[in-house]
């Protein structure tokens, strides 16, 4: 699309067709003004809400291990969300957010990826990065903030990031991942990699704006990203309705230039199949691509917060009806895939192995004090080596005020 | 050595930047091409591609957030905001993202290689919003370096170790002295050291700071002083953060005096950080207050700009309150 080459504009300004911002523009000699929701944006759907699946579908080619592979870690991610969010009940931990609901969108979607491809996401993709391979001590390692987190016991809970598994580290603010995806798989296209970039946020973030302009820049650079929209219906109280007017977000990807599907994001195998070709088309045309998943968040907003007081039962119920994993359970069992005492064995075995990584973890020191300065710079300067030396002469003054490091400290 | 303004040796650093690793890349609004509104990106395009040396949206956030994934890939950008007064749609980008990026993922990733350069300050006739020196707000962010070249020596040097060093770097040019200051820069590559500020001028009476454009005036104004018969030192911090408090105080301790002298609005700005710091650590040493010659905590005007600026006479007059308190 963008030529920086050249805009060659003929004598008195007559303008070439050359001229970008010009270019395929019809004339019309009426006022048409554009009504809202004039494209259609169809939403993907193969499996109908009883797990049968549409006539004459596209069907994904997906085999059955890959199938069991994302059955199972959406029942792996209900029952951690479920046994963490009762911690966090129990004082536990400070915070949890469950995805509950949204277990099709974000499991599916990494299932069609290489495990080389960079995942951004943005807080509720727990479902990504377990089938990703994050290990239920790692998970209860980053929640107890031990030094066992790589991120070093610095952030809230949930706030995942692991190198080795190419899941870059959640950052609170919403969006900023955006325009960094966008950087980060230019960086991939340049240095040759067989990889792109994957980004998610929710329908919230879109209105921040680095959605806008990770999108604008993520096309106009031809970068090899995924952007991946859950609407999941809700940016914690304010519904979707409130959030934007235009015809939902797949619409603004026909704006900036981005090749676009929407999908149903409670349908794994539509999902699955989305992402598929979406990654298909990015890193062969170097191009970006926008997926809109419609979803529902079943679960409160986290655990600070109370859904009841915003929407009704009726509506939870509705959307219960549509449960992504019970969908998928039925499709399984129609291909004979489910050996169902192997299932329930899997679901004990989950409970049990997740209380005991939250047991272990919670008995497992923070980091050193020293470590309170590091990776502020590459190394600590003079300054930060004053402030940590006053502040363990301080500690080392008051060790009762300050268990958790008094014992541990190093007078270098 | 070769005469060089500026940006003639903003440019030599870039080019030798991109010509000694691959991974650095060059982009921001009209850096392409059209080589920057200030030409500080002349032939970058040409010489290095496209794919190199590109043009981005009119988006500082995205400009940032770009620059961000960029460098924690592993790729070293040079991203250019066109003015300083721009970047503040990016301060989210930088405050959140660009400092905490290695502290938050415990190292994992880092924005270590990126380099966001700027042109600030006044002098100009830019008026409200194409001469502020915003460097204080930057100084206030743990996981950034705030690094100002005073003459195209010290930019080429410091741009050169700026690009190479493993931290995030905000790297301002005082644009009045883009064309303004000439002076002999190698045509080969070296790197001036980050977080060390220099000693231009010994001195016994009394120690002069400032950086960037600022360095012009209290020189001026330590000239004036000389023919008084006041002996002045004086300083170029040349990086805001980390600041080398260990020269300057060094120096107070020697002198018994400072004084202070910066661009930005005086209440808040980073004449504020050093008095705190000098007076803790060299209480006994001094023979009369800190003082601040710097701009007016007002935005930043247009047809009074002569008098908002902390000229050589304030500043002049300034020392000699100073040495006759």
């Amino acid at each position: 699309m963008v030529n920086n080459d050249g805009v060659k504009v003929r004598l008195r300004g007559f303008m070439v067709k050359d001229r970008n911002h010009l270019c395929d523009v019809g004339i019309s000699h009426r006022v048409n003004i554009i009504d809202k929701g004039t494209v259609d944006i169809p939403m993907l759907q193969i499996l109908r809400p009883d797990g049968s699946v549409h006539d004459n579908a596209d069907m994904p080619d997906i085999s059955k291990a890959t199938a069991q592979k994302i059955f199972q870690t959406m029942h792996y991610i209900r029952v951690l969300d479920e046994r963490m969010v009762g911690a966090q009940r129990q004082g536990r931990i400070s915070f949890y957010l469950a995805c509950s609901g949204e277990e099709a969108s974000t499991v599916g979607s990494a299932a069609a990826l290489s495990e080389h491809d960079m995942i951004m996401s943005q807080y509720r993709e727990q479902g990504t990065l377990a089938y990703r391979g994050y290990r239920t001590e790692q998970f209860m390692n980053q929640m107890f903030s031990n030094k066992l987190d790589p991120n070093k016991g610095r952030q809230m809970p949930i706030h995942y990031g692991d190198k080795a598994l190419n899941f870059m580290t959640i950052s609170s603010p919403l969006g900023t991942q955006i325009p960094q995806a966008a950087g980060y798989a230019y960086g991939q296209k340049m240095a040759g990699n067989d990889a792109l970039t994957i980004c998610y946020f929710g329908e919230g973030a879109a209105s921040e704006g680095d959605f806008h302009a990770g999108l604008n820049m993520a096309s106009v650079l031809s970068c090899p990203v995924i952007f991946f929209c859950r609407n999941n219906g809700y940016a914690i109280s304010t519904p979707a309705s409130e959030q934007f007017s235009g015809d939902g977000i797949a619409s603004r990807g026909l704006g900036y230039g981005i090749k676009t599907i929407r999908v149903d994001g409670n349908d794994v195998l539509a999902v699955y199949l989305a992402t598929q070709k979406a990654r298909e088309i990015a890193l062969a045309e170097h191009c970006p691509v926008l997926i809109e998943a419609m979803t529902y968040r079943l679960a409160a907003h986290s655990t600070s917060d109370d859904p009841t007081g915003y929407r009704s039962k009726e509506e939870e119920q509705k959307w219960r009806e549509k449960d992504p994993v019970q969908r998928f359970e039925n499709w399984m069992k129609s291909k004979n895939w489910l050996d169902e005492a192997q299932h329930k064995d899997f679901i004990e075995k989950t409970r049990q192995e997740v209380l005991a990584a939250m047991k272990k973890a919670e008995q497992v020191d923070i980091c050193d004090i020293d470590d309170l300065v590091n990776d502020v710079y590459d190394t600590p300067p003079w300054h930060l080596q004053v402030q940590l030396s006053q502040l363990k002469q301080h500690i080392s003054q008051y060790p009762d005020a300050y268990p958790k490091t008094s014992g541990r400290i190093r007078h270098d | 050595m070769t005469k060089m303004n500026m940006l003639q040796a903003i440019n030599s650093a870039l080019i030798t930047a991109m010509t000694d690793d691959e991974k650095v890349m060059v982009f921001g609004e009209d850096v392409g091409h059209f080589g920057g509104v200030f030409r500080a990106t002349s032939n970058l395009q040409q010489k290095f591609g496209k794919a190199r040396c590109f043009n981005t949206p009119l988006t500082e956030q995205g400009i940032i957030g770009f620059a961000n994934g960029l460098a924690s890939h592993g790729s070293v950008p040079v991203a250019e905001i066109q003015f300083g007064d721009y970047i503040f749609p990016a301060f989210d980008q930088i405050v959140n993202e660009t400092a905490k990026f290695r502290y938050r993922s415990g190292g994992q990733f880092t924005c270590g290689t990126l380099t966001i350069r700027t042109p600030y300050g006044g002098g100009i006739a830019g008026g409200l919003y194409h001469s502020q020196s915003p460097e204080a707000f930057f100084a206030h962010i743990p996981g950034m370096k705030v690094v100002i070249p005073r003459n195209p020596y010290q930019a080429k040097g410091l741009l050169l170790a700026s690009i190479r060093d493993d931290n995030p770097v905000l790297f301002m040019e005082p644009k009045r002295l883009y064309r303004a200051s000439v002076g002999e820069v190698p045509e080969e590559d070296y790197e001036l050291p980050l977080g060390k500020a220099e000693v231009v001028k010994e001195g016994d009476h009394i120690t002069l700071l400032a950086w960037g454009a600022q360095i012009e005036v209290i020189e001026k104004a330590a000239a004036m002083a000389e023919k008084d018969g006041i002996s002045c030192e004086i300083i170029d911090l040349r990086s805001i953060l980390p600041w080398d408090a260990e020269t300057v105080c060094a120096s107070v301790k020697k002198t018994g005096r400072l004084l202070v002298n910066h661009e930005a609005p005086q209440t808040g700005g980073f004449a504020s950080e050093i008095s705190a710091t000098v007076q803790e650590r060299c209480f006994l040493y001094l023979e009369s207050p800190i003082t601040r010659v710097c701009g007016l905590d007002t935005p930043y005007p247009l047809a009074h700009e002569k008098e908002y600026m902390p000229d050589h006479l304030k500043t002049y007059e300034a020392i000699k309150r100073c040495v006759n308190f």
